[in-house]
């Protein structure tokens, strides 16, 4: 496997048109010395309506390639697009519209604005927008996420994985384009963790979500459609259909090889 | 721990600036007050010392009347020229300069007169050569021309002759009481007599005509004695007075003398000196405010550092005394600052004041070590003080809080026993102002309840203005909200977060802001009763009168009479009238002419009825006198003449009138001097009035010391003293005010600091940088509004509550809302708002989303 590793695999053919594609995405932190190639060269498509999880060690620039793709960082060499926008080519204006009306996130701290309260946190994308949300869709956003009695409460009132869901609810409710997740379940229990992953999960399944998370969890790859691995700024593997137990065997493959090569 | 407190200053440093100035700016305020002070006493008793130096024994007369008739005011004193010879033989005496001292304002070559409001600042006085074969008297150094030798010349200080264009040679009018005389300028002279400094003028006569024009011929005000080297001059001084009558003359030696003038000009810039303190004093306060502020969004900022210091072993005093430290370093580099911008201060004063007609006598800038120390204690002691209570906050943090990895939001302390203490305060306050409103003179204690109430309520309005917050900022927070959308709701969420934190900003605002409406509402109140005042009852067109106490001459009526286009010229005389153990003015006038000048109200009798013996009272007279119409009583007029007198009429007390009225004939002989007080002018109707008060000036002979007033000049002669002391008190309240921003620029760029993260996530799901500005802009405008509306609404209760002390005085007096002022502080509160957001709403655009959103 350790050939395989080194080489850049080449973009699958995903169903449908790809909602983000990364074509030769490099990014570069730094200059001489302290040069850092965080991404080298990735191409990638990303399906829409599907669920994929990005995997690899700490330092393999997964985090970094999903801020790329999300308009959240800038790109040094390479494209990311999302839908049919190149990202590279917008100011920033532009980029904080994008990810207003076609992004959605995630994270791993919850970032919940505590003065506000869960309903208000949800919407909270649409009242920047100034648009009115959908109240049928945002009903069902609030039923799949099971918060409806919860909905006045503020975040400090709510537990770790409630607030979780408020922030996937608050991903969900602007129905956009794709959805990024940045560790989700890092700072939850198991409990809850797979709670969060089930949500995610029936997002793409039941209402045809795109949702592209970040993970080393092998468990919690376990919940997408497709896995692709990354490992020192460079796709190394993909895995379509992946169990815990074939994410973990790649993994310590790929840990092994990674170590003799 | 001192490393610990240095390392921490030096970590927050940007933050700290902000606080930093707050104390700054206050020690500034001192030191300069202070430098300033010293500095003006030292000029002052520098030029008072070197006028004495020469003297060795000062004699001084009282002034007394020349004689006993009512009719004939000239001024005389004990000294004559017999004495001052007898004087000048006494063994020891080298010299004797006699003076005569008066008043002599001047017209200016163009004919406008020349600080006539203040005329006691118009200093004249004899030339008074050195020794009768010399030219030079050694007090006024000629700096042009020569001293005047005949009663057609005079001499005039440098700065007078060109302020009022005048060269050598030119005819100088001037006015000493009454009418305008001429006399040839011959020469200018030096002085540093403070007075003519401070914006007045010195004329000098020779010794003759300075007795006819101010004295009398042969009498003198006060004699200047020198005495050979070596003399015992208190021993001179006894043998000198015993020579002398004892009655109306003074002898004193010139050390004594000396030592006198040094304390009087002390004390009297104490009183100055004392004042700018209190005003420094506020700003402090504020500052103090901003410190306490600080500190504990340091603290709270810091906990964690603060638990894992605990944690490892350091003891809750040791926690204290690193944040005492830390605020001892702070106030230390605070006040060495503010010392140096206060001495800045104090010498730039100087050139500013020359430039405004205000200079002082020249002399070093005084830097004592005195102000130095007081410097030091307050601007250390303040920020220690307001970081006392912070930094036993710090130390309750427990060891445990170390290890908490996830940020919690700190539990809610309770606020019951804040606001029950607060409610308490400011309900006493507002109990005292209302015993206080319904008080009606401004008796001592009741200034004391006034006070006591005031700072009570102050006191109470800042600690209950946690709870005062929610009601208010969600009204503001509403507006901004339908206004700005999403980023107004998070401001107002946001103000609304930390109540402590927001009322503590808000009320550094407050404090300048209710000090300054406070006296705006109660400026404008006592304007408007002024004005009322000074022309209710007048129907007039113009006021003659005299600047000075000399009043005018009896003749004057029948020429004002004579120009074209008066219609009505009416002589009024006012005189002293004891009725009953009350006194009262007394005016004289032909009651059917004083008809067609003023409105009178009577409720009984008319002004027909008036005559000989026969008066009608004011209402207010009657009756705090119980006299009526149809009463007969024994007055009192003038200095204690007794007559008989008959209530004819009451009507409705006006300032224009005063308290009787009765016949010219009456009154005209007990008037101060036997003058006129003023002649009331009615324009011929349809005539346009303008140039009218040129000609009547011409007409009586353009004295600089003629008044010829229309309605509108009367009522700005009032209100133009009030609008100058409020705009000076507008300038020492507006340091409070700055201090107050700067509070608000840091507790913003706190918030800033600390929502790092919820900025960063604003960022990520789309809010671009505007609406962050906007946010944190809007957020500093809710705070400014709540503070500035606090202060507004105390300020226009305190000025309400103590309206009625001056009713005894101002009779008039009600309360005055400054609208469009008040309103002008409610922008300036927006205006605040805004300015404060500037940096920190920058600050918070430019966090890079990424980092934000990771921050710990």
């Amino acid at each position: 496997m350790s050939m395989q590793a080194a080489a850049p695999v080449p973009a699958l053919p995903s169903t449908g048109p790809a909602a983000a594609r990364a074509t030769g995405l490099s990014k570069v932190y730094g200059q001489g010395e302290t040069r850092i190639v965080a991404l080298d060269s990735v191409s990638l498509e990303f399906g829409r309506g599907r669920f994929t999880a990005i995997m690899g060690p700490s330092g393999s620039g997964k985090s970094t390639l999903m801020h790329c793709m999300a308009g959240l960082d800038s790109v040094s060499a390479g494209s990311a697009q999302i839908g049919d926008t190149e990202l590279s080519s917008l100011n920033d204006r532009q980029l904080t519209r994008l990810r207003r009306d076609s992004v959605g996130f995630v994270f791993q701290a919850f970032n919940l604005l505590p003065t506000l309260t869960a309903l208000e946190n949800i919407t909270l994308p649409m009242a920047i927008a100034g648009r009115r949300p959908d109240r049928q869709w945002l009903d069902t956003v609030v039923a799949t996420v099971g918060l409806s009695g919860r909905l006045s409460h503020r975040p400090a009132q709510l537990s770790g994985g409630q607030q979780q869901r408020v922030a996937v609810a608050r991903a969900l409710a602007s129905r956009p384009e794709i959805i990024f997740a940045d560790e989700p379940t890092g700072n939850l229990d198991s409990r809850a963790g797979s709670e969060i992953l089930g949500f995610l999960r029936d997002s793409v399944r039941e209402l045809g979500q795109t949702v592209v998370m970040v993970t080393h969890d092998p468990a919690a790859a376990a919940y997408a459609d497709r896995v692709v691995f990354l490992a020192d700024g460079r796709l190394t593997d993909e895995l379509h259909a992946p169990t815990a137990e074939g994410v973990l065997e790649r993994m310590r493959r790929f840990d092994t090889g990674a170590r003799t090569s | 721990m001192l490393r610990t407190a240095l390392r921490n200053v030096f970590a927050h440093k940007a933050r700290l600036v902000m606080t930093a100035l707050a104390i700054t700016l206050g020690v500034a305020f001192v030191s300069g007050t202070l430098v300033f002070g010293d500095t003006v006493t030292r000029a002052l008793r520098d030029a008072s010392a070197k006028n004495l130096k020469d003297v060795a024994v000062s004699v001084q007369a009282a002034s007394q009347r020349s004689s006993d008739s009512e009719a004939d005011d000239a001024r005389s004193t004990a000294l004559t020229s017999d004495l001052a010879d007898r004087v000048r033989a006494v063994p020891g005496v080298t010299s004797v300069r006699p003076t005569v001292n008066g008043s002599a304002t001047l017209a200016a070559k163009d004919g406008r007169p020349l600080n006539a409001d203040n005329y006691g600042q118009n200093l004249a006085t004899n030339y008074s050569p050195d020794t009768p074969h010399s030219d030079r008297d050694s007090r006024f150094p000629v700096s042009a021309g020569r001293g005047p030798t005949t009663g057609e010349e005079l001499a005039l200080d440098r700065r007078t002759a060109e302020k009022a264009g005048y060269a050598i040679g030119d005819s100088v009018r001037f006015a000493t009481n009454g009418p305008a005389l001429t006399k040839k300028l011959v020469g200018t002279v030096d002085t540093d007599d403070p007075r003519v400094r401070a914006g007045g003028s010195l004329a000098l006569f020779d010794t003759r005509t300075a007795q006819q024009l101010f004295l009398q011929e042969g009498r003198f005000d006060e004699l200047a004695v020198g005495s050979a080297p070596g003399t015992d001059n208190q021993e001179l001084t006894g043998r000198i007075r015993e020579l002398l009558p004892a009655n109306g003359i003074t002898v004193t030696s010139g050390a004594q003398l000396a030592r006198e003038q040094a304390e009087r000009i002390a004390e009297n810039t104490k009183e100055l000196t004392r004042m700018l303190l209190g005003f420094a004093g506020i700003s402090l306060f504020v500052g103090a405010f901003i410190i306490a502020n600080t500190f504990t969004m340091l603290i709270a900022q810091r906990s964690r550092e603060t638990a894992l210091l605990r944690a490892i072993g350091a003891l809750r005093r040791q926690v204290v005394r690193a944040i005492l430290i830390e605020a001892a370093l702070l106030g230390l580099g605070a006040t060495a600052a503010g010392f140096a911008l206060g001495t800045g201060i104090a010498t730039a004063l100087r050139p500013l004041l020359d430039a405004s007609g205000l200079s002082l006598p020249d002399g070093p800038l005084v830097i004592s070590t005195d102000t130095l120390l007081r410097a030091l204690v307050v601007g250390v002691g303040i920020t220690v003080l307001a970081a006392w209570l912070p930094s036993r906050k710090a130390a309750k943090v427990a060891p445990v809080e170390a290890l908490n990895t996830v940020d919690q939001t700190p539990p809610k302390r309770s606020m019951v026993l804040r606001n029950s203490l607060g409610g308490l305060l400011t309900g006493a306050g507002v109990l005292t102002m209302l015993y206080v409103s319904t008080q009606k003179d401004g008796a001592d204690t009741n200034l004391k309840a006034a006070g006591l109430g005031s700072v009570l309520t102050l006191t109470g309005v800042i600690v209950i203005a946690p709870l005062l917050s929610r009601p208010l900022i969600r009204l503001a927070g509403a507006v901004t909200t339908r206004l700005f959308g999403v980023s107004g709701k998070l401001a107002r969420e946001n103000a609304l977060r930390n109540p402590r934190r927001t009322a503590a900003t808000a009320s550094a605002l407050m404090i300048g802001l209710t000090l300054i409406t406070g006296l705006s509402v109660t400026g404008s109140s006592t304007n408007a009763a002024l004005k009322d005042a000074a022309v209710r009852g007048l129907t007039a067109d113009y006021k003659v009168s005299n600047t000075g106490f000399a009043g005018l001459d009896p003749a004057l009526g029948a020429k004002v009479a004579e120009v074209p286009g008066v219609a009505e010229s009416v002589p009024v005389a006012s005189s002293n009238l004891g009725a009953r153990g009350k006194f009262a003015a007394l005016t004289g006038a032909d009651p059917q002419r004083l008809g067609r000048v003023s409105d009178l109200r009577f409720s009984s009798g008319s002004l027909a009825d008036i005559g000989p013996g026969k008066i009608a009272l004011s209402d207010q007279l009657a009756k705090d006198t119980g006299l009526s119409k149809g009463d007969t009583f024994q007055g009192t007029l003038g200095h204690g003449h007794k007559k008989e007198l008959t209530v004819v009429g009451v009507y409705q007390q006006t300032r224009a009138v005063g308290g009787a009225v009765g016949t010219m004939g009456d009154v005209l002989p007990y008037a101060n001097g036997g003058k006129l007080d003023s002649i009331l002018v009615k324009a011929v109707s349809g005539r346009n009035t303008s140039g009218l008060d040129q000609d009547i000036r011409k007409a009586l002979g353009n004295s600089p010391l003629l008044q010829v007033q229309n309605q509108d000049q009367l009522t700005k002669a009032q209100s133009g003293m009030i609008d100058t002391m409020l705009n000076m008190m507008y300038g020492l309240l507006g340091m409070t005010v700055v201090i107050g921003v700067l509070g608000v620029i840091n507790t913003l760029a706190m918030s800033v600091f600390e929502r790092t993260r919820e900025i960063g996530l604003l960022r990520a799901i789309g809010l671009d940088n505007r609406g962050v500005k906007q946010m944190v802009r809007l957020e500093s405008v809710v705070i400014s509004l709540f503070g500035a509306a606090m202060g507004i609404g105390t300020g226009i209760f305190l000025a309400w509550a103590c309206g009625s002390l001056t009713r005894s005085s101002l009779s008039q007096y009600e309360i005055v809302l400054p609208w469009a002022r008040l309103g002008l502080f409610l922008l300036l509160g927006l205006a605040i708002g805004g300015l404060a957001a500037v940096w920190p709403a920058r600050r918070a655009a430019r966090l890079n989303t990424l980092r934000a959103i990771n921050a710990q």
